[in-house]
Parts: structure tokens; sequence; C-alpha cells
């Protein structure tokens, strides 16, 4: 192409075309989504396919998320003491705890957590059956590889990450209790009271929103770019490994974005 | 039954991109028959059955199966079509989660209605001609590259394909092997009524069981024909594929000289003793 390159005039074509890129990607995105997601309910076969992707994304990553939960709460429960306490407000303790996980922190660090888990293994599982035509040979089958590969990996991520986020809840409140009530000697009655009086039912709602729009953007995001994987500039397994870079790094960046503007939308 | 369809490509020119691979070929594979496309390594051979699996848009022109134009069937028909199609890839491409039985049954799962326990017949049967009904409880990654091939080979066959593509069937597999898949291909071919086309190297294997022959080369397509007329070309490039001769040079090649044992990192010398 052979555009005029006036000096001034380059940053805005650079800024255009990236643009331009970025709306492309969108709109592929979106469209392999809603491809993907009309299979998730198509009979007992994709039944039997998800619950083994349950059994992966989901039970298999349940320890580290416990680990996770228990030292995000310990910590809260520790900095929260130590700041309320201060001007003799550590009463609030379990108020600030119970909010900062339900709203925030829980459906955001399980997200990542199992973006780096689960996510990364999808992009690579799928890109390393596009580059091997296992996808290829899926087709030729008659096989739709969105029903038979895709789907039933976004039936898993759905269920598994609100279930998820409410198992890092229930973890990090206890975590919260253990360093705030058990090691620094905040009151444990006045802890639980508040935890419960605190939290309204907008507040779980909203959390478990969050959970489902991490869980639908991380799988389209990482099934998109292993699929995709032989469309980069590098073909082969360096191909498939910057997929997997480029799904983590994009599913993180996504999942803080969308959660701001969630949280504005949401309260 | 209908009777096995036959492929017709039309002025098709086929490759990635913008890149034509191999340009303006018009062939007629006839229905029921066995052909085989031969030609050097690298000219087309596996992209062009991709083409025609419809795995790949065509740079131009069409491609018609059984007389149905496949890029303009709607996407109901040419399932059906694609039911009735079966493939082995150059590599196999098995899946790798899956083992070796539910490979094979995995098209019988999906687009029948037969029990588990007709599916493992069926399977067990496929498996057994081509003499991997041992190997039944392995994953891919377990079994040799020529076994691999022959479960591909055993997978495309598990709906009794009306049009089978095999791209090397016979690479990678010892010469006893190869002649006995030969054999089971002659003998699928007078027990079914199937269009059968071999991408191969072998020319003892297209000698033996080729009914018609398409050459490609040089980015087209060379010859097609029977066998007979091929043996009778006189074209040089025709004749030196088919005598497996290396062209003739007049320089000599091999002019390099070894590497000086005094460059390499590891004085073998001194340390093997040998002075
Ligand atoms: N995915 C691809 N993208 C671009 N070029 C390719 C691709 N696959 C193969 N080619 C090129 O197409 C040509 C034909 O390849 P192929 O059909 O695999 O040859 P063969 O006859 O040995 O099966 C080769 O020159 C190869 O470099
Ligand atoms: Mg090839």
């Amino acid at each position: 192409m052979s555009q005029a390159t006036g000096g001034f005039l380059t940053p805005f074509n650079a800024l255009g075309s990236v643009a331009l890129r970025f709306l492309e990607e969108l709109g592929a995105m979106s469209i392999f989504f809603l491809d993907s997601v009309r299979f998730v309910f198509a009979g007992w076969g994709q039944f039997s396919k998800s619950v083994r992707q349950i059994y992966f994304i989901g039970v298999q990553s349940v320890s580290v998320i416990a680990l996770i939960g228990l030292f995000t709460g310990m910590v809260m429960g520790m900095q929260l003491y130590f700041a309320l306490s201060s001007f003799g407000a550590d009463g609030f303790l379990g108020t600030g705890v119970a909010l900062s996980m339900v709203r925030e922190l829980a459906p955001v660090l399980t997200a990542i957590m199992l973006t780096g888990r689960a996510g990364s293994a999808m992009t690579a599982e799928i890109g390393v059956m596009r580059i091997s035509e296992q996808i290829d040979a899926l087709t030729i089958m008659d096989i739709n590889p969105m029903r038979y590969l895709v789907a039933p990996k976004m039936a898993a991520c759905i269920i598994s990450f609100p279930i998820l986020t409410a198992f890092f809840n229930l973890i990090a409140i206890a975590g919260g209790w253990l360093t705030g009530v058990r090691l620094l000697g905040a009151n444990a009655g006045v802890y639980w009271y508040r935890v419960q009086a605190s939290l309204s039912w907008a507040d779980i709602e909203g959390g478990f929103i969050k959970a489902l729009a991490f869980a639908v953007l991380v799988c389209t995001i990482c099934c998109y770019e292993g699929y995709f994987t032989h469309l980069r500039g590098r073909v082969g397994p360096e191909g498939v490994s910057q997929s997997t870079t480029s799904a983590v790094v994009k599913s993180c960046v996504v999942i803080l974005a969308a959660d701001y503007i969630l949280t504005s939308l949401l309260w | 039954m209908a009777t096995a369809p036959g492929i017709r490509l039309e002025s098709l020119t086929v490759g990635y991109g913008k890149t034509p691979v191999v340009s303006d070929m018009d062939i007629e594979i006839p229905g029921g028959k066995i052909t085989m496309i031969v030609g050097g390594s690298g000219c087309g051979k596996s992209t062009l059955l991709k083409h025609i699996l419809r795995l790949h848009q065509p740079l131009r022109g069409s491609i018609f199966i059984g007389g149905h134009d496949v890029f303009s069937l709607s996407g109901k028909a040419f399932r059906c079509l694609r039911q009735r199609m079966g493939a082995l890839f150059q590599d196999g491409a098995l899946l790798g989660s899956l083992r070796l039985r539910d490979n094979v049954a995995l098209p019988l799962r999906e687009h029948t209605r037969l029990r588990e326990s007709q599916i493992m017949d069926i399977v067990h049967h496929k498996l057994e001609l081509v003499g991997l009904e041992h190997a039944m409880d392995l994953f891919p990654h377990e079994l040799s590259g020529g076994m691999r091939k022959r479960a591909g080979l055993a997978r495309a066959l598990v709906m009794d394909p009306q049009v089978l593509f095999c791209d090397e069937p016979t690479s990678g597999l010892d010469p006893v092997m190869s002649a006995e898949l030969d054999q089971l291909l002659l003998e699928m071919m007078g027990h079914f009524d199937m269009t059968t086309v071999v991408v191969t190297h072998d020319l003892a294997s297209m000698r033996t069981i080729a009914d018609y022959v398409v050459v490609l080369g040089d980015g087209r397509c060379l010859f097609q024909g029977s066998v007979e007329d091929l043996e009778a070309q006189e074209d040089e490039y025709l004749r030196s594929f088919l005598d497996r001769e290396a062209p003739e040079r007049d320089t000599p090649r091999l002019t390099m000289p070894p590497i000086d044992p005094g460059m390499m990192k590891l004085n073998c010398t001194q340390l093997l003793g040998e002075e």
C-alpha cells in the first residue's frame, strides 16, 4: 500500500491500524464464542465430554484455589487489622475482609489463577491438535471441532469459575479469621457477625456475575488463540508457545479491564 | 447403493495464501477404481488432497464429487458427502488424547445409532484388517509411525466410505506390510463399490494396483491415464521418475573436505588413546 506517509501522520496511521486490528480480532472472537456456545447444550454426548473437562478445569484446581484463597485472606486479615485497630475500628475487620473478597479479589484472583492453570493448557492442547492435523482430521470425519473440542471447555469454565470463586470466598474469609482473630486477637463473634451483616445479596450476585463473565472471556481467548495458532507468523511448536503466552497475557489484561467495567456498572 | 462417485477437477489451482502450488488441473478421477497420484516430494500431492477434502479454499476452479460441486453444496448436504468419505493423513493424525479403540470408534459414536457392543465389534474387525488388534488399548504416542498410519487407515475405513483418500499409506512400512496393504486395498475394491485415491511414492505398488495414474510435477499435472499409457510415455521427466534414475551431473558435488579433527572442541584422539 502506498499511503501518503507524511511525517506527522505516521502515528495516526499506526494508531488506526492497531485499532482496526483490535476490532477485527474482537469481532472474530465474538463469532468464535457464539459458534461454540450454541453447542454447549447439544445432547448427552456433550454432557460426558463436559464432565471430563470440569474434572480437569474445576476439580483439579481446587487445591491451588484453596492455597491462594487462604493466603489472600490471611494477608487481608492482618493488614486490615493493623489499619483498623490504629483508630479503634477493628470491629469492622469482618466487613473489610468479606466485602473485598466477595466483590473483587475472589473473582479476579480465581480467574487469573485458572487462566494460568487451565487456560494455558487449553491453548496448548488445541494448538498442538491444530499443528498435528488433528483438527483437520476431525473436520473430515464431519465432527465439528467447535462442538467436540471448544464447547465442552466452555461449559466446564462456565460451571467451574463461579463455584471455585465461591470456594475462594469461603477459604479467604476463614483465612482472615485465622490471622485477624486467632493470631492478632480481634473478637471472633464480632468478626463473624460483621461478615454476615455487611454482605448483601447484591454483593454475592455481583461477584458471581463477574465470575461468569471472566469464565466466558478466558475460555474464548484461550481456545481462540490455540485454534488459530496456524495463522500466526510462526508455525509449529514455536507458534504454539507464542499462542499460549499471548493467551495468558491477553486473558489477564482482559480480566482486569472487564473487572473495572463490571464494578462501575454493578455498584 | 449408489455406484461409487467419480471426482472431477476443473481448471483447479491449489495453493496457500496467494502462492499457487499446483495450477490448472483438469483431472477426471474415475469412480470405483484405484487412482494413484504420484510425483516428487514437495510437489503438492498432500495439498491437492486437502483441497479435494475441502479443508482449504482453492485459488481457482471447481471440484466435483459424484457430480456435486463441493463448494456450492449446502451445509447438510455436504455433511452427507463428507460422512461417505474416509481419509488417511500423511502422519495418521490420530487424536492424542484417545486410545486406539476410541480413535477408531469416534466416527461411529458421533454419526450412528449403533450400540456400544456393535461399535466394538466393528472397531475390532477394522483393526484386525490392518493387523493392529493387539494394540487396541494403546495411545497414539505409544505406536510406531507405521502403526499410526495403519491405525489411521482403520479409522478412515470404519464408516465404510464410498470414497477413500490415502496420503502415502505405505511410507514407513516394511515391504511385507506394504504388500499386505496393497492386497487389502485390492480386496476391498473387489468387496465394496468404492473410489480410492492414493498418494504414493511407491512405484512397485503403483504398478500392482493402480487403475489410473495422475502424475504431478513442475507445478502442474504432467500426466493422467492408465499405467500402460504411462509406461509408454517418452517424456524425459516421466521416464526418469519411472526408472528411478537420478539426473546425470557433469560436475562432482562432494567438494567440501571433511572437518579437521583439530577443530573439534573435545580432543578425542587423545582421550581415546588414538595416536
Ligand atoms: N501450510 C502451508 N503453508 C504454506 N505452504 C505450504 C503449506 N504446506 C505445504 N506447503 C508447501 O506446499 C508445497 C507442497 O507441499 P505438499 O503438498 O505437502 O507436498 P507433497 O507432494 O510432498 O505432499 C511445498 O512446497 C510446501 O512448502
Ligand atoms: Mg505429502
